[in-house]
């Protein structure tokens, strides 16, 4: 009887939210960027306090940086610290689901209470200009021929870079084993080595090449999202070129563990009146950052089965057990 | 003149009362997050980008670039006075600074650090502006086993920064090697003598342990002696300013300083420290007075302060001509250019060049200001030494603590901080030098790294290493740094006259 009562509250919650009245206000909000100050998750947090403060949705917000081992000390802080408490939120994406299976991490994304998915960017594979690689055919050849003779420049080892290399590789069907990755720890040194022919083919997301590639030092052989990218329009992606690969590293938005459900619902509500306001708009054309806003269920469904799918391929190239 | 007439009309913008506001916000600013161990340029602008979001580019830009600049300004200032080195490309200059400013000559020391930044400042932003098309492609043309080679060169000059004893020099250095080891490998993914702590897993940070290595053992130090320690701290002897000895001894350490500044900065994976190292190294070897090294030299601030200005200008190159961010502040930076819808690239000099041109002039600017405001303040500076020596060893200890934790708070840090310290006391107390422990922990990841990329990208033939021109040249050079004098004794008969204080 309880239970429905509480469901039918919330249900009036839910078709009252969008005239604005009927969740609590929040007065007061502290977001974690569990990175360095800079970085594209602080980035994001600080985006997320300028829209909320300019558009008065959130009367004071602050960011506090936790950086450390691809957001799993920020994640683990929050995990233990702020349990039940609704007015501490923390931003996170992809690298550290990644991040959380290569480390052992104690803390995991099933500990927190995602809210929405915000950004996202897509991976594209590069080759310098003189590459007598011409196009991901070329590319799916020349690793069918020798997969080690073919280095892959990108980020950190079990990074979003090195895991969509491996599902490339496992996707057409080579051993992903044998994927000569080679990590660099900067976006600039990575990009170095491709430019200076050091390396085979460079992975990283495209706004990484995309100004090399305009001024025809580089060729963006593929991207990695479902459709072609309107930045990109005349690179395929990968799944036109044949190979099954669609990956997105996004960005997210995350509240704490237990807290009640009118306390997500008032969250939930604040972060989707944020993500459609003019500001939040105008933040991401700035910031060359793609709208992939996804809350609910559906986000709930997408990282469980990304989840599932790093711990797969990340145990496919020899990185966890 | 294409360059001048686009470097006189971005001079035009930079002096417009407005910018030279920011360019003096940026600088001061810089300067006092340089003098803060821990908190850096990098994470100063970071903080601000926000802020100056809505802030005309050309000035925000320009109050970037006063930052950059004023950081390193201010590192070195900690450096000489403290001996606690705000910044990782600092650390060497505390070693011969902190001793000159111990016996009365401050003064001199922070001044050819200011003189030696401006000189090499201009004389590397001139080279960003003339030559950086051409510098850009030798430095692109550095593979990773031409890094390698960088670093085996490193290693061998790094002797120069041992002290009396090579046996204790090496125990030095491979304490800092095992260091360097802890956290994450970059290339495998698996954490290394972690021992389960999650913070470990970045690895140990260079500036945590410097600044516990020399301000805290050292304040450790001070207290055990205790009532017994016979050394007097002078705040000034002799003239505050530098002497025509101290002009003669700078000038050229300057511009050797900036010749090995400006190339490596520009290279993307040589960074601001190694030219420091070298340069250290080079003096000394060249050094009518190599006795005086470990004692105060001035030649040991000279040049690698005005190595790491250079290497500063120089990490603009590869930034502005090609988009690529080789340093933290240069990513924060190119952030900053994106927050005003220009793309850092091989365009940019042609889609925005009076902002690219007003960016060089402000770097001008900055520099200059900085001279005019700190040389005046050499005098106050030096008075911080006169502070009774428990207050100043109090003040640095409280300092060092909240520049550490400002960068990143956390308790393992601090517990870091502590061990750091204690292991410099007992450094100290053995009279093991320190240096060598921090450069084994900044250049040992380095060289590893890059000897692991050679190796994966020729699938394991260690020929590779052996290909390059560049990579044999380095090599050359790092055999004659470890058999020149020798061989100088055997042709010569006589002892090498310098750098042969190692027997």
């Amino acid at each position: 009887m309880k239970h429905l009562f509480r469901g039918a509250l919330l249900a009036a919650a839910v078709a009252a939210a969008p005239l604005g009245a009927a969740y609590a206000e929040i007065n007061e909000l502290k977001i974690i960027a569990p990175a360095a100050p800079g970085g594209g998750w602080d980035q994001t947090a600080r985006s997320i306090q300028h829209v909320l403060q300019t558009d008065k949705l959130v009367q004071n917000v602050q960011v506090l940086n936790v950086p450390g081992a691809g957001g799993t000390i920020g994640l683990a802080q929050f995990v233990n610290g702020s349990k039940g408490d609704p007015n501490v939120m923390i931003v996170g994406g992809y690298v550290m689901v990644g991040a959380i299976i290569t480390n052992k991490s104690p803390v995991n994304l099933s500990m927190v209470t995602p809210i929405a998915r915000l950004t996202g960017e897509y991976e594209a594979i590069a080759v310098p200009a003189n590459s007598p690689l011409k196009s991901l055919a070329d590319l799916v050849a020349a690793l069918k021929a020798d997969p080690q003779k073919v280095s892959w420049a990108g980020g950190s080892a079990g990074g979003t870079d090195h895991i969509t290399a491996g599902l490339f590789t496992k996707a057409i069907g080579v051993d992903p084993r044998k994927v000569n990755y080679i990590a660099f720890s900067g976006g600039g040194e990575s990009l170095a080595s491709i430019l200076g022919g050091k390396v085979t083919v460079g992975i990283s997301s495209l706004s990484e090449y995309d100004a090399q590639a305009k001024a025809g030092k580089l060729r963006i052989l593929g991207v990695s999202s479902a459709a072609r990218l309107p930045e990109a329009p005349d690179v395929p992606t990968f799944k036109e070129s044949g190979v099954d690969v669609e990956i997105q590293n996004w960005r997210m938005i995350a509240a704490a563990p237990g807290i009640t459900a009118e306390q997500k619902q008032a969250l939930s509500a604040t972060i989707d009146k944020m993500v459609k306001s003019k500001a939040w708009t105008d933040m991401l054309a700035q910031k060359g950052w793609a709208n992939t806003y996804l809350s609910g269920e559906a986000f709930d469904a997408q990282l469980a089965k990304d989840i599932a799918a790093t711990q797969t391929i990340l145990k496919d190239i020899g990185l966890a057990q | 003149m294409d360059t001048f007439a686009a470097l006189s009309q971005g001079l035009m913008v930079a002096l417009q009362p407005m910018n030279l506001l920011f360019a003096f916000v940026g600088v001061m600013l810089g300067t006092a997050v340089g003098v803060l161990p821990g908190i850096g340029p990098a994470l100063t602008v970071a903080l601000l980008l926000p802020i100056t979001f809505k802030l005309d580019p050309a000035g925000s830009l320009i109050m970037f670039a006063g930052i950059y600049y004023g950081g390193m300004y201010g590192g070195s200032t900690a450096s000489i006075l403290l001996n606690t080195p705000g910044e990782s490309s600092s650390i060497v200059t505390a070693l011969e600074g902190n001793k000159m400013a111990r016996a009365g000559r401050g003064g001199p020391a922070l001044a050819t650090a200011a003189i030696g930044s401006f000189v090499a400042g201009t004389i590397a932003t001139i080279g960003l502006a003339l030559v950086a098309p051409t510098v850009v492609d030798l430095a692109i043309s550095f593979g990773p086993e031409d890094y390698f080679a960088l670093m085996v060169l490193a290693f061998t000059t790094v002797s120069a920064a041992f002290g009396s004893s090579v046996t204790r020099g090496l125990t030095s250095l491979f304490i800092g090697l095992a260091l360097g080891l802890i956290g994450i490998d970059l290339q495998s993914g698996q954490a290394r003598l972690s021992f389960g702590v999650p913070d470990l897993l970045d690895g140990v940070e260079v500036t945590t342990l410097a600044v516990a290595l020399f301000a805290i053992g050292e304040t450790l130090s001070v207290v055990a002696a205790g009532a017994r320690a016979d050394e007097i701290i002078e705040p000034v002897k002799g003239s505050v300013f530098m002497n025509k000895e101290d002009w003669k001894r700078s000038w050229k350490p300057w511009l050797r300083g900036t010749f090995l500044g400006f190339p490596i900065g520009a290279m993307p994976a040589g960074g601001a420290e190694i030219p420091t190292f070298l340069s250290y190294a080079l003096e000394k070897r060249l050094c009518r007075k190599p006795d005086e090294f470990g004692n105060g030299a001035i030649e040991g601030v000279a040049g690698p302060e005005a190595a790491n200005n250079a290497a500063a200008a120089g990490v603009l190159v590869p930034l502005l001509t090609l988009g690529l961010p080789t340093s933290a502040t240069a990513a924060i930076m190119l952030a900053g250019f994106q927050q005003y819808g220009m793309n850092p690239g091989p365009l940019l000099f042609a889609t925005n060049p009076d902002l690219v041109w007003g960016l060089i002039a402000s770097l001008f600017i900055a520099n200059g200001m900085l001279l005019v405001l700190n040389l005046p303040l050499v005098g106050l500076w030096v008075r911080l030494l006169a502070i009774p020596r428990p207050w100043l060893y109090g003040g640095i200890l409280v300092f060092a603590t909240l520049g550490t934790l400002g960068a990143n708070p956390s308790l393992v840090e601090l517990g870091m901080l502590l061990v750091f310290g204690l292991l410099g006391y007992v450094l100290r107390r053995y009279d093991y030098p320190i240096a060598p422990v921090v450069v084994g922990l900044i250049l040992g990841p380095l060289a590893e790294q890059q000897l692991r990329r050679a190796l994966a990208i020729s699938v394991g033939d260690p020929v590779v290493l052996f290909q390059s021109p560049v990579a044999l040249t380095l090599y050359a050079l790092s055999a004659l740094a470890l058999f020149g004098p020798l061989l100088f004794y055997v042709i010569t008969g006589r002892k090498a006259p310098v750098g042969g204080d190692e027997d």
